[in-house]
């Protein structure tokens, strides 16, 4: 059996967005062998895809390569996670926006990636 | 849960900087075996009196074993820590312990890195884990953007507080013939440098130099006759809270606030019993944050209480008063280069010297605000 790891990235490639969750409903992320911190076990959910924005950076390159931003953004199950959020150029983005996640499929791995809720 | 430490038991017996700055030719491990070499001399003591290694080399896993190799000894214990930057005030914990504990006698803490002339690059080999990566974060500057950024949402820290951690540095830097960064800065500089990633810009990131740092530890009664006036240690402790930032409660809430409580409550001093404060600004919202957790300062008022000149020469808390990573050196990991301005101060050595400091706290980071780690050195007169 694989570990929880290969789950969550197979589960990715078909599309869907999961975490983890504790005995008690407490949302985790990345997936794990045992609930953090009391070892208890995990159970598998799928996350809704909303979220806000938690943080953000605006890395920037050398033109000509464009400015792109990083973004924690906390799941409304709770869990917290890196991701990107597209279809933004500097100074769209602020803490406590919504956004909602998709799976991009364009790359090499399928990649979680979020967009603005209200451009969903 | 007990919190035990041999409190004033062991002391600082010898210490040294080597090559701070630019070093060109020499290798990290010749660096790091002159500032362990110019450390025992100042003890007074020579390498046949070693018997504990504690190291933690950027770009060398078995940094402990290369050491005893270089320098030829056979230690009966040895500590390859890697907990980043902070590494070295873990070093101070665990030799205190075994040196009370009769497990070693000698204990020789060193480092060293010629990062600048190599390259000029951060020489770890450390990066994003597998979840953060894809996202191409520049590391590690980015994660502590994400928490300057959300400092600035939660409390209205702005880039100005930000360049007034710089600015105070600058000015330490400024009297100390040792710093790599001596030139005057300004506000309207800092504010115009730059971007990285923002918030974070090039006048909010430490250097990048060479430098070799080394301590010699041994318990206090045989530091009592030695070269040089014995520092004791009187707390020292370490907080684990997180690796990647992703995955901290608040990022704007570093384990600095267990560390520190902890090794103050072992040294038995309060905040107004210390008299300096060495603390690891690999960014500037680090001096923020420390002095937060620490309790210099309330949470969220770290930016207008540096902005108040309370950190800068002539301030009401002296931060960093050997220019800091920001303006005296950063080769890469800077943990014991704090510890060694603070027993300067006490040892009334220190280039920007204070005077009659009887209490220094040396905090230091490691990873991206994952690892904090607190060490209270004294004076004779605390034991």
């Amino acid at each position: 059996m694989s570990g929880p790891e290969a789950q969550w990235r197979a589960a990715l490639a078909e599309g869907r967005l999961l975490i983890q969750r504790t005995a008690d409903g407490k949302a985790v992320f990345p997936p794990r062998v045992m609930a953090p911190g009391e070892g208890g076990a995990l159970e598998w959910v799928e996350a809704s895809g909303g979220g806000t924005v938690h943080s953000f950076s605006w890395i920037q390159q050398r033109p000509p390569e464009p400015t792109f931003n990083v973004a924690v953004v906390e799941l409304d199950e709770g869990a917290r996670l890196m991701s990107r959020v597209v279809g933004v150029v500097e100074g769209e983005l602020a803490i406590g926006q919504r956004v909602a996640a998709f799976i991009d499929t364009d790359g090499a791995e399928p990649l979680v990636l979020f967009r603005r809720e209200d451009a969903a | 849960m007990s919190d035990a430490f041999p409190r004033g038991r062991s002391a600082i017996a010898g210490l040294a900087t080597y090559g701070v700055g630019e070093t060109p030719g020499q290798t990290s491990m010749e660096m790091t075996a002159r500032a362990g070499l110019l450390a025992l001399a100042d003890a007074g003591l020579g390498l046949g009196d070693v018997d504990a290694l504690y190291i933690c080399q950027p770009d060398d896993f078995f940094a402990g074993l290369s050491f005893a190799e270089y320098l030829g000894i056979r230690p009966r214990y040895t500590d390859n820590n890697r907990t980043g930057g902070s590494a070295f005030m873990s070093h101070v914990a665990s030799a205190a312990l075994a040196l009370d504990a009769g497990y070693i006698d000698c204990a020789l803490i060193a480092y060293g890195s010629n990062q600048r002339s190599r390259g000029g690059k951060l020489a770890t080999k450390i990066t994003s884990n597998q979840w953060d990566a894809p996202y191409r974060p520049i590391f590690p500057v980015t994660s502590y953007a994400l928490a300057a950024q959300r400092h600035m949402h939660l409390y209205g820290t702005t880039r100005e507080h930000l360049a007034h951690v710089a600015l105070s540095a600058r000015a330490w830097a400024v009297t100390n013939p040792e710093a790599f960064a001596r030139a005057p800065l300004t506000l309207e500089e800092c504010l115009s440098a730059r971007m990285i990633s923002t918030p974070i810009s090039r006048a909010d990131c430490c250097l990048v130099t060479d430098g070799a740092a080394a301590i010699v530890m041994t318990r206090t009664d045989r530091a009592r006759n030695l070269a040089r006036p014995p520092v004791p240690v009187l707390g020292a402790a370490a907080a684990a809270w997180w690796n990647s930032i992703v995955q901290a409660e608040d990022m704007t809430v570093t384990g600095a606030q267990e560390s520190g409580a902890r090794a103050m409550a072992m040294a038995g001093v309060t905040h107004a019993d210390i008299a300096t404060v060495q603390l690891y600004d690999a960014f500037t919202i680090n001096t923020i944050l420390f002095l937060e957790d620490l309790g210099f300062c309330a949470k969220g008022e770290g930016g207008p209480f540096v902005a108040s000149g309370a950190i800068a020469p002539g301030g009401s808390l002296p931060v960093n008063t050997n220019g800091g990573g920001l303006s005296y050196c950063h080769p890469g990991m800077y943990g014991l280069f704090a510890i060694i301005e603070a027993a300067r101060q006490i040892r009334g050595e220190a280039a920007n010297p204070l005077g009659g400091v009887d209490v220094a706290l040396a905090h230091g980071n490691g990873g991206t605000l994952s690892s904090q780690a607190t060490v209270i050195l004294g004076s004779a007169a605390t034991l």
